[in-house]
């Protein structure tokens, strides 16, 4: 009985241990943490917008250009360095035309489920490499190589597997000459996007040189 | 009412209804499981089901199957406990009854069309009816739309209940957080082009739902199981609640940030998400010191074991899951080298298990235990080895199946990340690397394991209590 009244004490306990004053503290206290996050959230919407001036995620129309990826050393991190024209495909397009090149490629890529395999900015699954800088990666050779070589591994990913001894294939997305075209313009686009520096330490392939010179 | 005997006219309406979720809940963990296990066979060998069942098929059913089971444990134990709390009878039972049907059949059509199908042509008809290609909300947009109106239902049965009957802090909680967390999901339901913005409210979603709102709806179901497998008194079971509302929504709602690291937005988010996701595991913390105090404080006497023991487990397991294994790689200049490696694999795995499908488990044995008319479930229970098996061998499975996974994750951090600088070639000597392949062979065993637990599980709770006569153990002091 000396355990009940204790249990049920009727004198109530100090405020501190009080249901009224925890839960005033869970409603201000999520109530300030929701206002803080909803300020957050519009800030970060404006500067994320594509082509907005932050410049953290480019433009479509990077994709015209050669795409680098190097240690900036005020940031103290890897930032990637949007360099001279270098049109994909050789073709130079507008915003729009580069717009709707990359969003099919990002249609295609959601439709094909890619990401319950390969991790996109570091997010998805870890069956196979993380897609984040996968345009400017070492395995394509070279630059010259690389348009034909993504091209070819996407349209026949089995036959022509990148397994590097694991016997890991790909299987065969069936994608269309588009679908392919739209993939590796969203692949370029996605290289040129500030991730804060991931991934670190990344070697990019030979390359032309990034300096813009005389082009303004 | 004879105890031992399944009496399934002695539940009340919301609990005949609450069984029902149950058991779908039931059958998708142990689809979960099996698929976890062919994906985790393919990671061995990769020329299994290629081409027929692909790997990004298998773990997209194994992680939909787990969100939509848990999904179905929380509204099962809503159910359950909804009637109880607010003293009257569901407002509108012929609605929740139509709801569970309608989503069970939209879950098995998505489920069909995810194995049959699998993909479509890159444009918005596959997003909208086969498959929407964004981890764990992959669900196509009709989809959505359904869960939006069948989440309306049950927010309308269960609000209405309680606005019918009397409130109660665990009610004005789950209320409220039924409201953000079916809100959260239209954060989900657009189509972008711009991959940071998408994964911004993707994030929004995963996080808010998995590191917020669920966890606040655990934090209620496991209040009201308190009070009834402990006879914890009602003011200390809601203080708790609101103590762990703050903290939680304190520190989880900001610690969304820690997805934000990596994804294009401001660098002030690595401040912002490392500071408040390194504050995440202090609501865990309490969580535990609230289920050690309360099952000493009342000397474990309990009139449910098999619950008793999950609780802890819970307690224990949100803790070290979310709490620990989370904290390891919160830190931005940690995560750096760690997103997107094995070792968040090793994180979710053991996260999910001990925060989510500990407290289902934990609610499922309370609510057999009235469906077999106030059976006794403590010491000496017949049949008693059954729940100790399945118990132990589910633990062994997810402890060994994480620490495997976080070997891999080590492992791979080294090679891939910080040494190969994460290009291809370095991703693949990773995974090539004999520490990477055993922990692999190891995963795949404690899953068997696991596997083997949960098969002891199913059968325990269709068996537990049978033949029991005794009443349960009154908690009456």
């Amino acid at each position: 009985m000396a355990e009940a009244s204790q249990d049920e004490d009727t004198s109530g306990p100090e405020w501190w241990a009080s249901e009224d004053f925890w839960r005033k503290c869970a409603i201000f206290v999520t109530a300030g943490m929701a206002f803080v996050l909803v300020v957050l959230t519009y800030h970060t919407h404006t500067v994320i917008l594509a082509g907005a001036e932050s410049g953290r995620v480019p433009a479509y129309s990077v994709i015209n250009h050669r795409i680098g990826y190097a240690f900036d050393d005020d940031r103290n991190m890897m930032v990637p360095v949007i360099g001279p024209l270098a049109p994909l495909f050789g073709e130079e397009l507008s915003e729009d035309e580069a717009r709707a090149l990359v969003d099919h490629g990002k249609l295609t890529v959601q439709a094909r489920n890619c990401m319950n395999c390969h991790t996109l900015l570091g997010n998805g699954a870890y069956y196979a490499p993380d897609l984040t800088k996968a345009w400017l990666d070492p395995g394509w050779g070279n630059e010259e190589a690389r348009e034909f070589l993504m091209t070819l591994f996407l349209k026949d990913p089995v036959a022509n597997a990148r397994t590097y001894g694991t016997n890991r294939r790909m299987p065969n997305p069936e994608l269309t000459d588009e679908e392919v075209r739209g993939v590796i313009a969203y692949l370029k686009w996605m290289s040129a996007i500030d991730t804060n520096g991931f991934p670190s330490g990344f070697t990019v392939l030979p390359q032309g040189s990034l300096s813009r010179g005389t082009e303004s | 009412m004879t105890a031992g005997r399944v009496n399934y006219a002695s539940l009340s309406a919301g609990q005949q209804l609450a069984v029902k979720y149950f058991v779908v809940a039931m059958a998708l963990f142990l689809a979960q499981m099996l698929f976890g296990l062919l994906a985790a066979w393919q990671f061995l060998d990769p020329e299994f089901l290629f081409g027929i069942v692909d790997f990004n098929v298998n773990r997209m059913v194994h992680i939909n199957a787990m969100v939509v089971w848990l999904l179905y444990g929380f509204i099962g134990s809503i159910f359950w406990l909804v009637e109880d709390e607010a003293g009257v009878p569901l407002v509108g039972l012929k609605l929740a009854n139509i709801t569970f049907w309608v989503l069970t059949v939209a879950v098995a059509i998505v489920v069909v069309v995810y194995l049959v199908v699998q993909s479509g042509p890159g444009d918005k008809w596959t997003l909208w009816f086969i498959n929407e290609g964004r981890e764990y909300i992959e669900a196509p947009r009709w989809a959505d739309i359904g869960i939006v109106l069948c989440m309306a239902a049950i927010f309308y049965n269960v609000a209405g209940t309680f606005v019918r009957g009397k409130w109660s802090g665990i009610a004005g909680v789950l209320v409220l957080d039924l409201i953000a967390l079916a809100g959260l999901y239209f954060a989900g339901m657009f189509y972008t082009t711009n991959l940071p913005l998408d994964q911004y409210w993707w994030w929004w979603v995963i996080h808010l739902w998995v590191e917020a709102t669920w966890e606040v709806m655990v934090g209620c179901i496991m209040a009201w199981g308190l009070m009834k497998t402990l006879a914890t008194p009602r003011r200390i079971v809601t203080t708790w609640l609101y103590i762990e509302v703050a903290l939680m929504f304190g520190s989880g709602i900001l610690g969304l940030g820690h997805h934000y690291f990596w994804i294009g937005t401001p660098e002030y988010w690595l401040g912002v998400g490392g500071f408040f996701s390194a504050l995440e595991p202090i609501p865990l913390v309490a969580m535990v010191v609230h289920a050690v105090y309360d099952a000493g404080r009342h000397s474990f006497r309990s009139n449910n074991h098999p619950a008793l023991a999950w609780l802890i487990a819970h307690a224990f397991g949100n803790f070290l899951g979310a709490g620990v294994w989370g904290f390891m790689q919160t830190l931005p200049q940690i995560n750096l080298y760690t997103h997107g490696t094995q070792w968040s694999s090793s994180h979710g795995h053991l996260a999910f298990f001990g925060a989510y499908v500990t407290i289902i488990v934990a609610f499922i044995y309370i609510a057999i235990q009235k469906l077999r008319g106030d059976v006794w479930m403590s010491a000496g229970l017949r049949g008693g080895w059954r729940w100790k098996w399945s118990l132990a061998l589910l633990h062994v499975g997810m402890v060994g199946m994480t620490i495997a996974l976080l070997i891999a994750g080590y492992e791979q951090s080294f090679v891939e990340r910080a040494v190969g600088g994460s290009t291809w070639a370095a991703y693949f000597d990773g995974q090539t690397q004999p520490w990477f392949v055993e922990a692999m062979w190891w995963r795949m065993g404690f899953g068997v394991l696991m596997t083997a637990g949960l098969v002891i599980l199913l059968v325990d709770l269709l068996r537990i209590g049978a033949g029991e006569t005794r009443s349960s153990k009154s908690l009456a002091r």
